[in-house]
C-alpha cells in the first residue's frame, strides 16, 4: 500500500560533509521494508518532481522513518534546512525490496548506497557481514553498522580507513563468502560486485538507481536495461521505480 | 449540475482525462484514483510492435517544468489489448481514449485496425506530435500536408472516432488544426510537449541521453492556453486542451480559452490525485458562479 501524506519532521542531522540523517514521522513505515524508498517532494513549487530517497532505517513501534540522503541539487539542498516539526510531503513506500535470505550475507554499501543497507542488515535474519566504501574518512552510519553486523569492513578511496580501494577489493582482500550478496551503491561499484559473486557463485541482489519523474512505474522514465523481456513493455526494459530498485545481479545489464 | 460533455458523439461523464504518457493505463494510479471517476483515461501511446524507447536518462527537470524523452517505449498492441484494455473494463463509468503511435503511415493503420473491434476503446487519439522519436511522430505533424493526409488515411481504416494530438512545435498552430479539420479529424488535442534541452554545466553534457526532451508542467500553461484559444477559433470541432494543467484553475481557463476537454499530465507526476482534485474544484467553482451546465463556459472568452 502506497501512502501520500504530510510527515512531520523529528529531527535533522549532518553525518558526514553533505550527508544528512532527516527522522521524519510518517505512517509509511507501517508499509515499509528494506530496500524500498520513499519520494520526497520540494516544498518550492518550481521544482516539480520527487527526490526518490532510499529508507535507512524503519522504526514501526514510533512510526518514524530515517532516510540519509547527500545534498546533490537544489531539491536535497532544500530539505536539509528541513527543522524539528517542519511538514514535507512524502510517497511511499516505493519500489521491491530486498528479498530477506541465507544464513550468512555480505551486505555492500558504496557512497550514498551505504544507508538502505542499514535497515536490511537490521532485518536479515542470518549473520551479516557489512563493507561499506566512502570517499574518506569522512564516515557515516559507521556505529549503526557496528552494532548490527557481525564484522564491518571498511573501504575508502584514499586509504585513510581500511583497505585503500573499492569494497570489492575489501571483499578478496578478506575471502569474503557467504549465502547471499546485497548491494546498492554506484554502477560500476554494482557491476564488480556482481562480478565477485559470480566468481564465487553466490546469489546478488543489486539495487539500481535512474533518473525518475513518477516513482510508480507510469511515465517509464526510469528504465534499466534487463537481460531478459521485462514484463511491461516486453523490450528489455525494467522499472526502476516498480519492477525494481532490488533486482538480481543476473536480471540487468551493469 | 451538468459536467457531462460530448465530443464527436462519444459522451463522457465530466471533463477531465489525463495526459497519454503520464499516467500508463491506469494501473499505476488506481491506487490513488477512482479510474471511475475520470471523464477518460488516455492511454501511454501504442504501437504495432513493442517499442524499446530511448536510452536514459530520458527525465531532467526544468524550472516549473520537465524534459522527458521516453522515446514511446510501449509493449505493442497485442499486450496492450490483452492486459491494459482488459484491466480498464472494469471502470464502466470511464471512456478510454487510446494513443496510436507508428513510424509509418502503415504502422499507424496496423494499431487502428487491431483496434477496431475492441469494445472498450471509445476513441483514438492518433500521435503526430511526439518530439522524441525520429522517424513518424513529429515528422507527420509538422507539415499541414502530411497533417491531412494521415488524418484522411487513419480516419478512413478507424471504427472509432480520432482525435489528433498536435505539436506546438510549428510555426502556426491553426494552420495544422485546420489541416486535421480537413482531413476529417473527429477533434484535436493540443498541446503536445514542447521540444527542449538541458545542459549540466558541471559536467558540461547534455543531461538527456537523446540530447533533447519535450518539455511540460506549469512552465508551458500560458503557450498552451494561447494555443488552445487560436485553434478555437479556427476549426469547429472539438478540441482536447492540455498542457501544465495543474490546478483547476488552469482547467477552466483552458475550457474557457475554447477546450470542450482537458487532459492532466505531468502535474500526476507530483501530486498522483491531481485529476480527481482538479475536478473537485472545478464543481465548487461552478456552483460558486451558479454555472449550471460546464459547456456554457467553453470557448466564452473571446
Amino acid at each position: 500500500m502506497k501512502i501520500k501524506e504530510t510527515a512531520t519532521v523529528i529531527h535533522q542531522e549532518e553525518l558526514a560533509s553533505g550527508i544528512f540523517r532527516l527522522v521524519l514521522e510518517t505512517k509509511i513505515c507501517d508499509y515499509a521494508v528494506p530496500g524500498q524508498f520513499i519520494n520526497i517532494f520540494p516544498n518550492d513549487g518550481s521544482k516539480l518532481l520527487p527526490r526518490p530517497i532510499s529508507i535507512c532505517e524503519i522504526n514501526k513501534e514510533y512510526g518514524l522513518m530515517v532516510v540519509v540522503y547527500r545534498v546533490a541539487g537544489a531539491g536535497t539542498k532544500e530539505f536539509s534546512e528541513l527543522k524539528l516539526g517542519d511538514r514535507v510531503e512524502v510517497m511511499g513506500p516505493l519500489g521491491n525490496g530486498f528479498p530477506l535470505e541465507g544464513q550468512k550475507a555480505i551486505v555492500v554499501g558504496g557512497g550514498i548506497g551505504v544507508p538502505p543497507m542499514y535497515e536490511l542488515a537490521r532485518q536479515l535474519p542470518g549473520d551479516v557481514i557489512a563493507v561499506m566504501g566512502y570517499r574518506n574518512d569522512d564516515l557515516f552510519l559507521v556505529e549503526e553498522f557496528t552494532d548490527v553486523a557481525s564484522d564491518l569492513i571498511i573501504a575508502t578511496d584514499d586509504g585513510s580507513v581500511g583497505t585503500h580501494g573499492t569494497v570489492v577489493d575489501a571483499m578478496r582482500e578478506n575471502h569474503l563468502t557467504a549465502d547471499v550478496i546485497y548491494a546498492c551503491g554506484p554502477k560500476p561499484m554494482l557491476k564488480a560486485v556482481a562480478e565477485y559473486a559470480k566468481e564465487k557463485d553466490i546469489k546478488c541482489y543489486v539495487s539500481m538507481e535512474e533518473r525518475m519523474a513518477c516513482g510508480v512505474g507510469a511515465c517509464l522514465g526510469c528504465v534499466c536495461q534487463s537481460t531478459e523481456k521485462d514484463d511491461h513493455s516486453h523490450v528489455n526494459n525494467k522499472r526502476v521505480c516498480k519492477d525494481g530498485p532490488v533486482f538480481l545481479s543476473t536480471e540487468v545489464v551493469l | 449540475m451538468n459536467t457531462k460533455v460530448t465530443i464527436a458523439g462519444v459522451e463522457f461523464q465530466n471533463p477531465i482525462m489525463e495526459a497519454s504518457g503520464t499516467f500508463g493505463s491506469g494501473m499505476e494510479y488506481s491506487e490513488f484514483v477512482d479510474l471511475n471517476s475520470l471523464g477518460a483515461v488516455v492511454t501511454k501511446g501504442v504501437a504495432n510492435v513493442p517499442w524499446p524507447g530511448n536510452p536514459t536518462p530520458r527525465i531532467a527537470e526544468v524550472r516549473s517544468g520537465m524534459l522527458n524523452a521516453i522515446g514511446l517505449q510501449n509493449p505493442g498492441v497485442e499486450v496492450f489489448c490483452e492486459r491494459d484494455l482488459k484491466f480498464l473494463e472494469q471502470f464502466e463509468n470511464t471512456k478510454v481514449l487510446v494513443n496510436v503511435c507508428g513510424h509509418s503511415a502503415e504502422e499507424y493503420i496496423e494499431v487502428v485496425e487491431r483496434l477496431a473491434n475492441e469494445p472498450r476503446v471509445d476513441m483514438l487519439e492518433i500521435n503526430i506530435s511526439c518530439p522524441n522519436v525520429k522517424e513518424g511522430g513529429i515528422a507527420f505533424g509538422q507539415d499541414p500536408k502530411a497533417v491531412e493526409e494521415i488524418t484522411r488515411l487513419v480516419k478512413s481504416h478507424a471504427k472509432q472516432p480520432i482525435v489528433m494530438k498536435l505539436s506546438p512545435n510549428v510555426t502556426d498552430i491553426k494552420v495544422m488544426a485546420k489541416a486535421a479539420e480537413a482531413g476529417g479529424a473527429d477533434a484535436i488535442s493540443l498541446i503536445n510537449t514542447l521540444t527542449g534541452m538541458k545542459i549540466d554545466v558541471e559536467r558540461q553534457s547534455f543531461v538527456l541521453a537523446n540530447k533533447t526532451g519535450g518539455m511540460s508542467g506549469p512552465a508551458v500553461h500560458p503557450i498552451a492556453v494561447r494555443m488552445v484559444y487560436e485553434c478555437a477559433n479556427s476549426v469547429k470541432i472539438p478540441i482536447i486542451g492540455m498542457g501544465g494543467i495543474s490546478t483547476w484553475e488552469d482547467a477552466i481557463e483552458m475550457m474557457l480559452a475554447g477546450a470542450t476537454a482537458v487532459s492532466v499530465g505531468t502535474a500526476n507526476f507530483y501530486n498522483p490525485t491531481a485529476t480527481t482534485d482538479i475536478l473537485a474544484g472545478m464543481i465548487d467553482y461552478l456552483e460558486r458562479k451558479k454555472i449550471n451546465d460546464i459547456n456554457s463556459i467553453v470557448g466564452i472568452v473571446k
